[in-house]
């Protein structure tokens, strides 16, 4: 095997570790069968390359040459178990047979394994809590204290969450692979699902003092950026189009004094151009395709407001009209709110309080806090004070979030004083 | 790899569909009956007669105890299954969709256990204590 001559240190396997480690385990499962048995033979591979590349040098391809040696590690391992258990020989010699030199390692099949291990940790036979751990352990390699830390869970819950994921994965046999042409739009929309719950939990915590946890979101949009480029769909784009035009504004989100900035109150010059520039080219590709869904919906709405110079010249009938598409699409009461939101931005303030109340008044959104936030600052709006201040009580008493309690208890007292 | 799917439907629902209805869904059924058998993945599968006719048995202390009714009550109830051999459940998700209960009820995919398996992976845990 050639070898170039570029001198070799801990960095080299260090930065192969976090440029290739996920690809490398992502062929190791094809290969091995076993999550477990893939994980140890890639660590102990890396460990063998920490000694032996700066002995021999670099190897040529690096990754074919950490994928053999996991493979290699991975029969080591079998045959020492094999000691106490012989029916782990035939697996041993299985592996063992027809092993190929790292040169023969393909680089087509390597890309396809990375899509192989996304889908099956977004099998939707696992439950969607597990999904979103095991593709944050597997596919980002986030350790499992990381992901516990993001999700202000403790540690051995977890843990725990992804061994059960592991062995049902191995008992029920969920299949190492993409799936088939015909099952691909629902399995494509279990994977687009955690990534967009892995960014809103960046996005947006769910509670605590912090708005934002930038990894999170960061973590979801490198995901996303990696199934476009693997699976190029309609909405895998559509769903990375929305994520960085959400990201484009997450400065301007929250005030120095970590205060919640709405929408139209933003400095919207300091909205990151180059992040809405690719999110708004992404919208156009994928609108094209004319396969789009509710992710592309959602991503065109966010690209009329990055677009709009001010709240006031934001084209509010365009945003009705998407609404309406994705309100036919893809029903749902939150689709609505955001639609007489919009409607009152087009119309004024009472047409969207008169859908707001409908909404409400089916009871569908009783206990959702934008639903009475909303619904107070369209009274607001309207000089109706005491209904006003009835709507931010009751949305206070339902958030949990430190910034969004702060601001509702602003606006009420501002309405106290006038 | 077995799995068995278990059909579980709102028994109720039989009761009050047309009887062409109910007809429709039976030729269905004995379609797909015949559809596995012939691609090899059928091993068993029966219908099961509705729970009112279920007895629950359970022994305590030695006594035997027997009340009516299944187990559980809930909304759906256990009607029927397939036990199947399918290549992974991907491939068991795909036998399991084409049920005709699972347009009304919904299946639940169960992997059956493998003694032969199991009984290795005892013999494992017994050499590595040795």
């Amino acid at each position: 095997m050639t070898r170039d001559s570029r001198p070799v240190t801990q960095d080299t396997v260090e930065q192969t570790f976090r440029t290739d480690s996920r690809r490398v385990l992502a062929t190791l499962i094809r290969l091995l069968g076993d999550f477990d048995l893939a994980e140890e033979a890639m660590q102990e591979a890396f460990s063998a390359a920490v000694e032996r590349w700066p002995q021999e040098g670099v190897p040529r391809n690096p990754r074919a040459w950490l994928i053999s040696t996991g493979r290699f590690k991975a029969i080591d391992l079998l045959r020492r178990r094999a000691r106490f258990n012989a029916s782990l020989q035939p697996l041993a010699d299985q592996l063992g047979d027809g092993i190929t030199q790292p040169e023969e390692i393909e680089e087509e099949g390597v890309q396809d394994d990375r899509l192989r291990l996304i889908f099956t940790c977004c099998h939707p036979a696992l439950p969607p809590d597990a999904q979103v751990a095991l593709t944050l352990r597997e596919v980002c390699g986030l350790t499992t204290e990381e992901i516990a830390r993001a999700f202000l869970a403790p540690a051995p819950t977890l843990a725990q969450r992804i061994v059960r994921a592991k062995a049902k994965i191995k008992v029920a046999k969920i299949p190492y692979q993409v799936p088939a042409r015909t099952d691909l739009p629902e399995r494509l929309a279990s994977v687009l699902q955690v990534i967009y719950l892995v960014f809103n939990e960046g996005y947006s915590a769910s509670s605590g003092a912090s708005l934002t946890r930038h990894d999170l979101s960061a973590e979801a949009i490198r995901l996303g950026r990696l199934l476009g480029e693997l699976l190029p769909e309609p909405e895998a784009m559509g769903l990375l189009a929305l994520m960085l035009l959400h990201e484009s504004r997450r400065e301007t989100r929250t005030s120095p004094d970590g205060e919640l900035v709405l929408l139209d109150e933003q400095d919207r010059t300091r909205w990151n151009r180059e992040l809405i520039d690719e999110g708004v080219a992404l919208v156009e590709r994928s609108m094209r395709c004319r396969q789009f869904g509710p992710f592309t919906l959602q991503a065109a709405i966010a690209a009329i407001h990055a677009e709009a110079a001010s709240a006031e010249t934001t084209d509010w009938a365009e945003i009705v009209g998407l609404y309406d598409v994705l309100l036919r699409a893809d029903p749902s009461p939150v689709v609505e709110l955001n639609r007489a939101a919009a409607v009152a931005m087009r119309d004024g303030p009472a047409a969207g309080l008169t859908l707001i109340d409908g909404i409400l008044a089916r009871g569908d959104l009783q206990d959702y806090q934008l639903a009475h936030a909303a619904r107070a600052e369209l009274c607001r709006r309207l000089g109706q004070t005491s209904d006003s201040v009835a709507s931010y009580r009751r949305a206070l008493s339902l958030t949990l979030q430190e910034p969004q309690r702060r601001f509702i208890e602003k606006r009420l007292s501002e309405l106290a004083k006038s | 790899m077995k799995y068995l799917c278990l059909i579980y439907e709102n028994e109720k629902s039989w009761e009050s569909m047309p009887q062409s209805d109910a007809e429709g869904i039976m030729n269905e059924y004995f379609a797909f009956t015949e559809d596995i058998r012939k691609s090899g993945k059928y091993v068993a599968g029966e219908a099961l007669q509705p729970t009112p006719t279920a007895t629950t048995v359970r022994v305590r202390n030695g006594k035997i105890s027997t009340t009516d009714g299944p187990f559980v009550e809930t909304k759906e109830q256990l009607g029927g299954f397939y036990l199947i051999d399918a290549k992974d459940l991907n491939d068991a998700i795909q036998v399991a969709a084409r049920i005709p209960s699972a347009r009304l009820g919904g299946i639940e995919v169960r992997p059956v256990v493998d003694f032969s398996a199991e009984a290795s992976k005892r013999e494992e845990s017994a050499g590595a204590k040795a």
